[in-house]
């Protein structure tokens, strides 16, 4: 099978500024894959390319196997999700759904059926006659995939859709799209910078720094076995030790750091001498010292969270290291100022090149 | 253009000007790398030509050419049809001359009333502007920041409704005022405090009242814009700090507003230096206005290329103003023309 | 008396001679076209007679240059407007160097004296008719429609350029990857977008040139209009029936901006309910999702 889409050695160059450095990626049909980075990292980029707003530098996009050079937005296979949605406020809402067949020359009695058919999918189904600004948050982003979809895309893109919604119906939200993902099995392409959207809803996650692609893998993959320091920082809370790798043994590498020397998985076989950063993730970190490795320094803070608790340590040289451990033995954490022992064990530390 | 003959060169223009967009189409792809698209895949090609056609019409054959004719005609002599394009048809600076000297023939004394009535329509078209810069700072900055949005509204319908009044019928109002048997000579008269009506008209009183008038919108729109967009919160700064309101209004909300200021002087400036209808039913007999001079180069001397001359002498008075408070108020030209 | 007070009545001083002297000669005319006097007066009130108004109506010229007036109004609407809708696309796509330079040229009208343009468009039009033997463009009308327009389509430009500076350029995108093409982009959503402004810049581009005089006095020629037959007249001398024209104009355009204001008013309402409608949905969605997690 053809993958949905090839990127082929894409650079993306403004002037003197490459947002894309030779990114080579496959998505698969049907996949709900992800692009995560930090703003600025290209994946907006990647996305407008795909779309056709933007022209490569270099390299090749394929959708369905079909070189995309010189096909404008307008005769692509994809629909693109907008950050702020781009609705046409002076359109109705089935207007807006079925603008895409409008503009195709599709016959009213089979555009009406079709956008009739979407409402209801996005059960919306009496409300085709509503204004754009009489919708709701959630309404809006319905609509938004809804008009998407009219035009019966192999791909839809989507540039963090949900940035803009509050906290508790952004996370309702991720499963709504998810659950139309899968009921449609078109593939979504999903930008964002919110890890947790990621993780939540991809089958797999392109995480990208600075224009390249530092890992792809499925949601566990990246937050449990990152490749890259960049991708241990980023994709969750970690705590990182820099310094150099003294001895290497069993696969565990130790390393030399200014809070002592630990031992952790060598996953990318480093070699004696190669600089490297240790990433203990917090809720591996034990406050009850039970571990080869150990930091002491002294208490700082215990932020209460209900479900868990983040205890944070200043160690010796005012770095801070945190433990996540469940709320409700939180309590024995001492007073800010005593000194306090945080340890883990090596099989939980994931040593990779600094 | 540089003869009568030459003309045929003009339908060449929108051909010169349809390639130049093409070519800055083209270093526009060139320079930025951004766009892909050209001028034509970016607008679509109906749209693209209509935006070609309309604006090399209207840039070309509605402001540029008419202008440059206007100057062109104003260099030459004045001469009958049959002898235009013939041998006496050289350019010559005695339009000009005739504005500083009077005629040719007698160059001896210099143009006295025409001189004099251009500067005095500049002074009192500067003046003018002061006036209304005075008069409206007040309600602009009444409007622009202590008013409730209701009220605004209000006001500002209240400013524009008498400015749809066409300006001829602003200025015989004026007129009813001002004329011997008017309202102020009646009741001055009823009152004893004269017996002979004092006429306003011919001491351009009226005159000068009118011009006042006529375009106060202009300024009090240019600074209520400008003042509109003062974060309030500045004043009220200033005046915890015990700012006393004359400084306030001199350091904060003046400088702040000094483009709306510009482009309302300028506004003005313009509109009375150039206005014909006061000086038409406010102006007596004696009454000193370039305007008219003008225009009776045209109408009544028959003097097309003169009256060319003229209008280019205040074309260029009223650039070189606008230059000059660009220059005074540190601005550039976008600033001021919103 | 405190400070806080003085400023009240100094305020109210001012608000009262400022618009004392707006509105004073306006309503001093008014009156004057409801006196028998012959002469244009207020006082004293000699009695009251619409017969001023009948006295405009018949006049012959007047009602012609006002017929004029109002054709040369519509053609100024129909080529301004456009002309500045092109000027205002053009301006955010002009190569960056050559902008400033295209600013000064199309603006320049705005700020050139009303007669200047007057003359030059004559001086153009009168020599371009007769070295290419098209003199039957040499007509008044057709020159003040072309002289009217070169500065009021830089007027409704500028009312463009700052409705386009709100335009979302994610809408046009957003129409291209449904499908469109750039032209129905434009009429589908562009030109939807800009409809306020095409009205507004309607409405002005009308009313400036039916009260325009200092450019339509030359441009003209030797044809009439409402503003060039009233000069006539003023400079003739003063009769009440001109005050009946400005009142005549004074209740059209005041019962104009009364519409304007009601409809602009019912349209308010109409938004507010709009986002009331949206303000419920929002409420009543984050209520079903929280019922919805207490039931799970």
């Amino acid at each position: 099978m053809t993958a949905a889409v090839e990127i082929d050695h894409l650079t993306v160059q403004f002037g003197l500024f490459t947002a894309v450095k030779d990114v080579s990626l496959q998505i698969r049909q049907g996949e709900f894959f992800s692009f995560l980075g930090p703003s600025g990292c290209g994946k907006t980029t990647i996305l407008r390319t795909i779309s056709g707003f933007q022209d490569p530098s270099k390299g090749i996009i394929r959708i369905g196997g079909q070189d995309m050079q010189g096909i404008g937005p307008n005769q692509r296979p994809t629909a693109l999700i907008f950050q702020n949605l781009a609705l046409f406020p002076l359109m109705t809402v089935a207007e807006n759904i079925g603008y895409g067949l409008r503009v195709r020359g599709v016959p009213k009695a089979d555009r009406d059926r079709k956008v009739d058919e979407l409402l209801n999918l996005i059960a919306l189904s009496d409300q085709g006659n509503k204004k754009i600004e009489e919708l709701s948050g959630g309404q809006k982003q319905r609509v938004a995939i809804a008009r998407a979809l009219a035009v019966e895309p192999k791909v839809l893109l989507l540039d963090e859709p949900l940035s803009a919604l509050d906290l508790k119906l952004r996370q309702h939200m991720r499963n709504e799209l998810r659950a139309i993902q899968r009921r449609v099995g078109v593939t979504f392409i999903y930008i964002t910078h919110d890890q947790g959207e990621a993780l939540t809803m991809s089958d797999r996650i392109a995480v990208m720094n600075r224009g390249h692609i530092e890992q792809v893998g499925n949601g566990r993959d990246v937050y449990e076995n990152p490749e890259t320091a960049f991708v241990a920082a980023f994709v969750g809370e970690n705590n990182g030790f820099t310094g150099m790798v003294t001895r290497v043994a069993d696969g565990l590498a130790t390393v030399e750091t200014a809070l002592g020397t630990f031992n952790g998985v060598n996953r990318k076989s480093l070699a004696v001498g190669a600089k490297a950063t240790l990433f203990v993730r917090p809720e591996l970190m034990r406050f009850d010292g039970e571990g080869e490795n150990i930091i002491d320094g002294h208490a700082a803070d215990a932020a209460y969270e209900g479900i868990t608790t983040h205890l944070t340590m200043k160690a010796k040289d005012s770095s801070s290291v945190v433990a996540t451990i469940a709320g409700a033995t939180a309590k024995a954490f001492p007073e800010s100022g005593s000194s306090v022992r945080f340890a883990f064990t090596s099989r939980d530390a994931t040593v990779l090149p600094a | 253009m540089l003869s009568s003959t030459g003309h045929p060169f003009i339908f060449l223009l929108p051909v010169l000007a349809i390639a130049a967009f093409w070519l800055m189409a083209k270093f526009e792809k060139k320079e930025a790398g951004l766009p892909r698209r050209s001028f034509f895949e970016r607008n679509g090609t109906p749209v693209a030509i209509y935006l070609i056609v309309a604006v090399a019409f209207w840039a070309i054959f509605m402001i540029v050419l008419p202008q440059l004719f206007m100057v062109e005609m104003s260099f030459r002599p004045k001469l009958p049809p049959i002898e235009m394009g013939g041998p006496k048809d050289l350019y010559t600076f005695e339009n000009y001359h005739y504005f500083l000297y009077g005629s040719t023939t007698s160059n001896a004394a210099i143009n006295w009333l025409h001189l004099k009535a251009f500067s005095l329509t500049i002074f009192a078209s500067v003046c003018a502007a002061l006036f209304n810069f005075a008069l409206s700072y007040p309600l602009a900055f009444y409007m622009a920041q202590v008013a409730k949005p209701a009220r605004v509204r209000f006001l500002l319908l209240l400013l524009i409704a008498p400015y749809w009044v066409n300006e001829i019928l602003r200025a015989f109002a004026f007129r009813i005022i001002f004329s011997s048997s008017g309202l102020i000579n009646k009741t001055i008269m009823a009152a004893g405090l004269v017996d002979q009506p004092i006429d306003f008209i011919g001491n351009d009183i009226a005159l000068y009242t009118g011009l006042g008038y006529a375009y106060m919108l202009m300024m009090i729109f240019s600074l209520y814009n400008a003042i509109e967009t003062l974060d309030h919160a500045q004043i009220e700064a200033a005046r915890d700090l015990g700012a006393p309101w004359w400084h306030i209004h001199a350091f904060i909300v003046i400088p702040f507003a000094k483009p709306g200021i510009a482009s309302g002087c300028t506004l003005v400036f313009m509109l009375s230096a150039g206005s014909l209808a006061a000086p038409l039913v406010l102006g007596g007999p004696r009454s000193l206005w370039f305007t008219p001079i003008l225009y009776d180069r045209f109408f009544q001397a028959f003097n097309w290329p003169q009256g060319a001359a003229y209008a280019f002498i205040l074309l260029l008075t009223c650039v070189s103003f606008v230059l000059l408070v660009l220059r005074l108020g540190r601005l550039n030209l976008g600033e001021i023309a919103k | 008396m405190s400070s806080r007070s003085v400023l009240n009545v100094m305020l109210a001083f001012y608000m009262a001679v400022f618009f004392g002297f707006l509105f004073g000669p306006l309503i001093i005319m008014g009156v004057s076209a409801f006196n028998t006097s012959t002469y244009p007066q207020v006082y004293p009130i000699e009695g009251f007679t619409l017969s001023w108004f009948d006295k405009l109506l018949s006049d012959r010229d007047m009602v012609y240059g006002m017929k004029n007036s109002l054709w040369i109004g519509m053609w100024v609407v129909l080529l301004s407007v456009p002309l500045g809708l092109a000027g205002a696309m053009m301006m955010n796509q002009v190569y960056h160097k050559a902008r400033s330079f295209y600013y000064v040229i199309v603006v320049s009208p705005v700020l050139t004296p009303g007669i200047i343009i007057g003359i030059s468009t004559v001086v153009f039009w009168r020599d371009l008719t007769t070295t290419t033997g098209s003199k039957f463009l040499y007509d008044g009308v057709f020159l003040t429609v072309l002289g009217q327009s070169s500065f009021i389509s830089a007027y409704s430009m500028l009312m463009f350029m700052s409705r386009l500076n709100r335009f979302d350029r994610a809408q046009e995108e957003a129409g291209l990857d449904l499908g469109a093409t750039q032209t129905q982009v434009f009429f589908h959503i562009l030109l939807p977008f800009l409809r306020p402004a095409i009205f507004s810049s309607a409405v002005l581009a009308f009313l400036s040139s039916f009260e325009n005089y200092n450019t339509t006095t030359f441009a003209i020629l030797a044809d009439k209009t409402l503003t060039t037959v009233l000069a006539g007249r003023v400079r003739q001398g003063t009769t009440p029936a001109i005050s009946a024209l400005a009142v005549l104009i004074i209740a059209v355009t005041v019962t104009g901006a009364i519409i304007y204001e009601l409809v602009k008013r019912h349209e308010d309402r109409k938004r507010q309910e709009r986002l009331d409608a949206a303000h419920k949905a929002e409420r009543m969605e984050l209520q079903s999702i929280e019922n919805a997690t207490l039931h799970a």
